[in-house]
This record gives C-alpha cells, structure tokens and sequence, in this order.
C-alpha cells in the first residue's frame, strides 16, 4: 500500500506545482500588464521575438503576459469549481452510500436521471439563462460535474458502513453524524483525493470550453478558453495566438490527470 | 429475461420523466419573457397577452408540464421561439450530418483505441506499455476544441486539398473525425489495457497458455471476448452522446449539426429548442442504455442468469 511514490505522480505533482507557483505569483512574472495594449499591432498580431516571446494579439497585447495570469485565473476557477463538485459529490454519495435504503434510492435514480443529461449542453443553457458570471460558471460546473463523485463515494461509504469497526462504534450508541464524520469519511478521504485531482482536470476542461464558447468569465480578464476563442479568426496569419493558451490547458489538464492516475496506480498495487 | 427486460424500459421511462422536468425547469430560470423574446421589446400589452395565450404561459405551471410531457410522447417539441419551425423538425433535418460525424468518430476512436489498448496489454510493463500509458493521458487531455484550431492551422499550412469548414464531400470528415476521435481513443485504450490485463490473470487463458497456445493467440483468442463486453458498453453510451451532437467540434468546423444548433439556440435564448436538443439527447441515451443493458444480458450468461434468479 504505503509504496514509493511513481513516475506519474512526481512528474504530476511538479507540472501541478510549477503552475500553482506561477498563479500565485502571476503579476510579478508577467512582463507587461496582461490587460492593455503594448505593441502597436491592432488588427495585425505580431509574432513572437525577442520583446514578446509568444507574441501579441490583435489589440497589441502581449500574449506571454495573458496567459501568465490566466494560469491564475484557470486555476482558481478550475479549484473552486471542484471543490463546489467534490462537496456535493460526496454530500450525496455518503448520504447514500451510509444511510442506505429510501434515501439511497431517491438520492441515486436522481444521479442516473443526472447522468442521462449532457453535461456541456447543460452546462451552457445554465449559464447563458444566469449570465455568465464567476459565480455562476462555479455552481453550473458543479451542478453538471458531481454524479461521478457521489458514485463512487456511495461505493466506498456503502463498504465501510458495513465494516466491524463501524458497526461496533454504531453498536455503542454512536449518532450518525458521529460515525459519518470520524469513521466513514477518513476512510474514504484517500480516494475523495484522488478524485479531487481528476476532477480539477474536469473541471479545467469544461471551464475552457466554457470560455471557448464565450461563456466564460467576462473580458477583459484573461481566460485560456477565450484567448483561443478570439483566436480562431486569425488561425491562418497568427497561428501562436491559439497555439500557446491551448498547450497552457493541455499543461495544467495533463499535469492534473498524472497526479490523479499517479495515486490511484500506486494504491492499486 | 421478460421480468429483466420490463424493468429496465420501466427504468429508461422514469430516467426519461426525470429529464423531462429538469428540461422544463431550466426555462422557468430564464429571466426573460418568452412573449416579449417573440415579439419584441416594443410590444403592445395585448399583443403579449396573446401570445402568453397561445403558448399556454398563462396556465398554472403543472398543467403546462403535462402538456408539455404529452406533446414530447407525440414527438412534438414545439416551436423555436427564433426560427419559428417544428423544434422536431429541425433537429431530425440536423440529425444526418452529426449521425455521419459521430459514426466515423466512433469507428476511428474504436480502431485506434483497441490496436493502442492490444499493442501495450501485449507488452505489458515494457517501455511501450508506459509510452502508451502517458501517451494516452495526453490524448484525454487535450482540449478538444484547441485539437480541432490546431488541426485548421496544420492543414491550411501543409494542404489545400482538405476542405476546413462545412460539411461537403467525404473529405470535409477527415479533420472533425480525427478531433473528435483521438481523446475518446486514448479512454479505450486505457479501459481495454485493465480488462485485457485482468482477463489474462483468469485461469481460463492461464489453461490455455497452459496448454501450449502462444500468449498473443490466446489474449486475442480468449482474454479478448471477455475485455472487449465492457468497452463495447462504453463506445454505446458515447455513441449515443456523440448522436446528439458535439458543441465544441461541430462549432470549430462548422459543422452543420445539431451541436451547432443547440449552440445556436443556447445564444438566441430559443428556449423550445434548448430543452428539445437537450430532451432528444437524453432519450438517445436512455435507448443506448437499454441496448447495452439487453446486449449485455445476452452476451454474458452470468447476468441473465443472475436476473432469472
């Protein structure tokens, strides 16, 4: 169980940290203020050189400089959206998995019924009625992202609730939110981590498509997703404008995907 | 196998009902009027009540859901709000080209997919078996509507031969097939590695390799018929997914689909057509869970079996 730490993980856990790294110092690194213009390349996006290694955009912008803090941008987005899937994911799946009977029917036919909906299409239609803001793209994300969550917590909460341990701490008159809090979550946080991990990936996903549909948050605040949005147009003269913030996601996905697998391939042995 | 077999479509028409009302929820989120959204801002207030009339918006909300739920049992979706035509009518005229694009997807993601799944189960722990393994990662990684601008850019670069947009000849399939192929292959491959690898642990293929058959013979043989059942399920499920449209493909290649159309409607606030596009995708996922659920049962005896009890 307890084994030495894979390829996949390091490698993982370094692409993960070098961007929480960059986030978290977004405006000291960038060279030039991410939201004005820079170069005098309105309408005609320069190509990358010496003064702006990635290029600029079509409003004179400096593209290095917007998707250093776009990383900032992502990656809070893409936690907070995670965070509000695990917390209703795993709301659901204890209560289901622990509770078992009435509350595990309804609170499961719901999540098949949830299932069956197409996320992206759902999530779009959620936030296009609420407009698009932080706060919506945050819940809507959740909203469309949980089932998978509370699947699998059921699974496990379902197994430990009938554990000897569990059944003794019930058998000793232990109420139920005594035994969910310090006998079944423990247990099942190991695996809520990994899932954690592959959902910020998720999550990073669907909040780039999001953007990339122009239902991301507002401009000008730089998002990876629109950048390659605004991109598109000029896809034949300025190939690195649409280049460059897509290898960013792919980055900040993969990094987020090894970790995930990582963990979950060593405690699989 | 009858009991089993009326469970589950008892099972698909409830998943069914439940999307229904989830559909109908989302247009009682929308801040704006429907009446004043056909008629437009400057609209006298007759007008309006007319309208509100003759859309039933006047009527209390349940009987409204149960008109609604009796027209969708007729295969009516009603009217788009924008372009004023049976909701039905444009997502069955869509309904050719995105089914032409979700099956070449399919077929390419599947090829692709079990030759990468064989090739690193069939050398399992070497260097290719962990090429394949981040290599597959990769592929779901990307996003896919980056894959698809990157695919423009390589082929406007290097060819003029391969249309970039639109839906005109065979050709204009090659690069929304390969977009929409290569993360749904990388997911295969790695599903069928598990089964394949687990499969050849089972004593049935150690007997037969006990036996004297060569170790590919008896994965591709034996190990095989018992991995592929789960991937089929899984490629049945997408496929219905891939049926009612994709969003980000059909959008990058303009694609003339029902992703494309949903997107439209989804801009225009055409709140007939949202929850019909929406409505039509869940019913081809409920059909595909059915038939997997059936194909199943036949397939493996231990189910049917399990169920006859």
């Amino acid at each position: 169980m307890k084994a030495r730490a894979n390829a996949m993980e390091l490698v993982g856990g370094a692409m993960v940290a070098s961007l929480v790294i960059v986030a978290i110092l977004a405006h000291v690194l960038a060279p030039y203020d991410p939201t004005r213009a820079v170069a005098n390349s309105f309408g005609d996006p320069w190509a990358p050189s010496w003064r702006f290694p990635l290029g600029t955009d079509e409003l004179g912008r400096d593209v290095l400089s917007r998707i250093i803090v776009g990383a900032r941008i992502s990656l809070e987005v893409g936690v907070a959206a995670m965070v509000v899937t695990m917390t209703i994911g795993v709301a659901i799946g204890l209560a289901a998995g622990f509770f078992g009977g009435t509350v595990d029917f309804v609170l499961m036919r719901f999540t098949d019924v949830m299932l069956t909906l197409p996320s992206l299409l759902l999530a779009m239609a959620l936030v296009s009625v609420r407009g698009p803001s932080l706060l919506v793209i945050l819940i809507v994300i959740g909203i469309v992202s949980w089932t998978s969550v509370a699947r699998v917590v059921r699974a496990e909460a379902l197994s430990m609730s009938q554990r000897d341990f569990v059944m003794a701490a019930r058998a000793l008159g232990a109420p139920p939110q005594r035994l969910i809090v310090r006998h079944v979550l423990p247990n099942v946080a190991p695996t809520i981590i990994v899932m954690a991990a592959l959902g910020t990936s998720g999550t990073l996903l669907l909040d780039a498509a999001l953007s990339f549909l122009g239902l991301g948050v507002p401009p000008p605040t730089p998002s990876w997703g629109r950048m390659i949005e605004e991109a598109t147009i000029y896809f034949r003269v300025a190939p690195w404008l649409a280049t460059f913030p897509g290898l960013a996601i792919f980055y900040a996905v993969l990094g987020f995907n090894l970790l995930g697998y990582g963990v979950l391939r060593r405690r699989a042995r | 196998m009858f009991a089993y077999l009326i469970r589950r479509i008892f099972f698909g028409a409830f998943v069914l009902l439940g999307t229904s009302l989830i559909t109908f929820a989302i247009a009682f989120m929308v801040p704006a009027d429907p009446a004043v959204a056909m008629a437009g801002a400057k609209a006298d207030p007759h007008t309006l009540a007319t309208i509100r009339h003759q859309l039933h918006l006047d009527e209390p909300l349940y009987v409204q859901y149960g008109e609604y739920v009796d027209r969708a049992l007729h295969g009516d979706l009603g009217r788009s709000y924008i372009r004023r035509e049976s909701v039905t009518r444009l997502i069955l005229s869509r309904f050719p080209a995105t089914a032409l694009l979700a099956i070449s997807a399919m077929a390419l993601s599947l090829m692709l997919g079990i030759a990468m799944g064989l090739v690193a189960t069939a050398y399992r722990g070497s260097f290719i078996d962990n090429t394949q393994l981040v290599a597959s990662l990769a592929m779901v990684s990307m996003p896919v509507f980056w894959l698809g601008t990157m695919l423009l850019i390589a082929a406007s670069a290097f060819t003029r031969s391969i249309p970039l947009g639109g839906l005109a000849g065979w050709k204009s399939l090659i690069l929304p097939t390969i977009t929409l192929a290569l993360g749904s292959a990388g997911y295969y491959s790695r599903i069928l590695h598990t089964n394949l690898s687990d499969a050849m642990a089972q004593e049935y293929v150690r007997t037969a390799i006990g036996k004297g058959l060569s170790r590919s013979r008896a994965m591709v043989k034996h190990a095989m018929a018992n991995a592929l059942l789960p991937l089929i399920t899984l490629a049945g499920l997408d496929l219905a997914g891939l049926l009612s449209g994709v969003v980000l493909t059909e959008t990058v290649f303009n694609w003339p689909g029902i992703g494309r159309l949903a997107y439209e409607a989804i801009f225009s606030l055409d709140i007939p057509l949202i929850m019909g596009t929406v409505l039509f995708s869940a019913f081809l996922i409920v059909i595909a869970n059915l038939v997997v659920d059936l194909m199943y049962a036949y397939f493996d005896p231990r189910i049917r079996l399990e169920e006859m009890g």
